[in-house]
């Protein structure tokens, strides 16, 4: 078995998104729309925007978005990935955003997703939102709110597990299969 | 996730699991032709080639617009203005334009059997966009989205082909497609365009089509080619359109919630009557934005990929 270790409860995810909740109304962002990045960034974003409301008393309006025809490996990988559905319920010029995405890794998602945005007009801002930054950056990217940092060794796995997606909600840290 | 063929040649060759692949992309893919910017990289730098050696409108620039929604290039070659005018080889023709490193050729010919000929000539993927009198299974795989959409389910629907199923390649497609997804299918038209062995699809026959329409959940009708009256295959397009033509009086007899297709040209007053084609049942061009969103799918799962594993 590879080894895991338990990095976040449940209880522990959600005082961390609580305290990124109060971050973004202490910033003055509480008119921002949210963007969750499929597949685990939607739920979080959605977690996200029911603290925000608790705060302000207004939901935040939640957008989906699934970046995988803007990614930048698609020549190379060995089967074309699933595409998934994106909605975008709001008009993107007249917003500020806040991309909310599982884990921070080497950025190349999030600048994916900053092309799909684009794509749907010209946003006032965007800003980034991670329930964990693991570090490794291959881009000049960071994220405004980060839930929680952790140093990573490259053959580590940062699981994100959540209750739409996975039945339950933690956060592991694993060591990587094919290294064993 | 990737098809389990290269071609797209014959809809005989698709999984039940490829076309459920083929629509749920094709659905996701919808949504990009109302954004303000429809467009996406996907597909940047490949080339597509369009090689429709028969005429074509629809099909053509369906492919084109597919193709450019996903950022490839498209070559574009015709019968008229092409050098198969002055005397080249088709095989020559394609060798040329595969010179030019296309990553997928999609082909139309007015003989059977030439898509599949040149995909066994070509390095990469071809699709089949009509192919004789034999199959078109773009056309079939969008009809399916269509009903699909309109109806939620394929499974135990009652489709209605009407018009000219012997020389039709979007009737033959559609019967094996339809079959293979769990529909009923029959077929309505003159005896002189009923296949003598058409009962291999699994379709039933029927030759007044008052019999066939107050059963059908989805009625298609097919496009009647005006040269096939000096054929002598039907005796004149007013009495074609009296005994096989749908209108207000023969949709008279149709469920309330039936859908109309028809994979265009529409010959209006003569298969289907204006009003009944710009009617309330009328799906036709909801057909042609689905055709769109099901060739981008096409594209996207064709020619995405390093095609090391063939």
């Amino acid at each position: 078995m590879p080894e895991q270790k338990l990095l976040m409860t449940e209880a522990q995810m959600d005082k961390t998104i609580q305290g990124m909740a109060q971050k973004i109304v202490d910033d003055g962002l509480q008119e921002a729309v949210l963007v969750g990045i499929k597949t685990r960034g939607v739920p979080l974003a959605h977690w996200l925007s029911r603290h925000l409301a608790q705060i302000t008393r207004k939901t935040p309006k939640v957008g989906e978005l699934d970046i995988n025809l803007y990614r930048d490996d698609l020549s190379e990988v060995a089967e074309q990935p699933v595409v998934n559905k994106t909605e975008i319920p709001f008009d993107v010029s007249a917003c500020g955003i806040v991309l909310v995405d599982d884990v921070l890794y080497t950025g190349r998602t999030i600048r994916a997703a900053l092309d799909a945005l684009i794509d749907f007009g010209r946003p006032k801002f965007v800003k980034l939102a991670v329930l964990v930054d693991r570090g490794w950056r291959e881009l000049p990217i960071q994220a405004e709110y980060t839930g929680k940092r952790i140093e990573t060794k490259a053959d580590e796995v940062i699981k994100v597990m959540l209750q739409e997606t996975d039945g339950k909600n933690e956060v592991l840290l694993k060591e990587h299969f094919s290294k064993r | 996730m990737s098809l389990s063929q290269r071609h797209i040649l014959s809809v005989n060759d698709l999984t039940q699991k490829d076309v459920a692949l083929i629509l749920k992309t094709a659905e996701n893919l919808e949504e990009i032709a109302h954004r303000p910017v429809k467009k996406v990289p996907a597909l940047r730098g490949k080339l597509i080639g369009l090689c429709f050696f028969e005429n074509s409108t629809r099909t053509r620039s369906s492919f084109e617009v597919a193709a450019k929604r996903l950022s490839a290039d498209t070559l574009s070659i015709s019968t008229g203005g092409s050098s198969i005018a002055k005397g080249e080889t088709l095989l020559d023709t394609i060798k040329n334009i595969e010179a030019m490193q296309p990553d997928l050729l999609v082909v139309r010919h007015a003989s059977s059997g030439v898509p599949q000929f040149l995909s066994k000539q070509v390095a990469c993927p071809v699709i089949n966009a009509g192919d004789g009198s034999h199959e078109h299974p773009t056309q079939a795989l969008l009809d399916l989205m269509t009903i699909l959409k309109e109806k939620k389910k394929i499974k135990g629907l009652h489709v209605a082909i009407i018009g000219d199923i012997l020389n039709s390649r979007v009737a033959r497609s559609n019967m094996i497609l339809l079959k293979k997804m769990g529909a009923k299918v029959s077929v309505a038209g003159p005896a002189t365009m009923i296949p003598a062995e058409v009962e291999q699809y699994g379709v039933e026959v029927a030759h007044d089509i008052k019999k066939i329409i107050p059963k059908a959940d989805v009625i298609m009708m097919l496009r009647i080619q005006r040269e096939r009256e000096a054929d002598g295959l039907f005796p004149s397009l007013r009495e074609y359109a009296r005994f096989f033509g749908l209108n207000r009086e023969t949709m008279r007899h149709a469920k309330k919630d039936a859908v109309i297709l028809h994979p265009g040209p529409v010959n209006r007053g003569v298969e289907i009557s204006a009003e009944v084609a710009d009617g309330p049942h009328s799906v036709i061009l909801d057909q042609v934005s689905n055709g769109v969103a099901v060739r981008m799918a096409l594209l996207y799962l064709m020619c995405g990929v390093k095609q090391m594993s063939f």
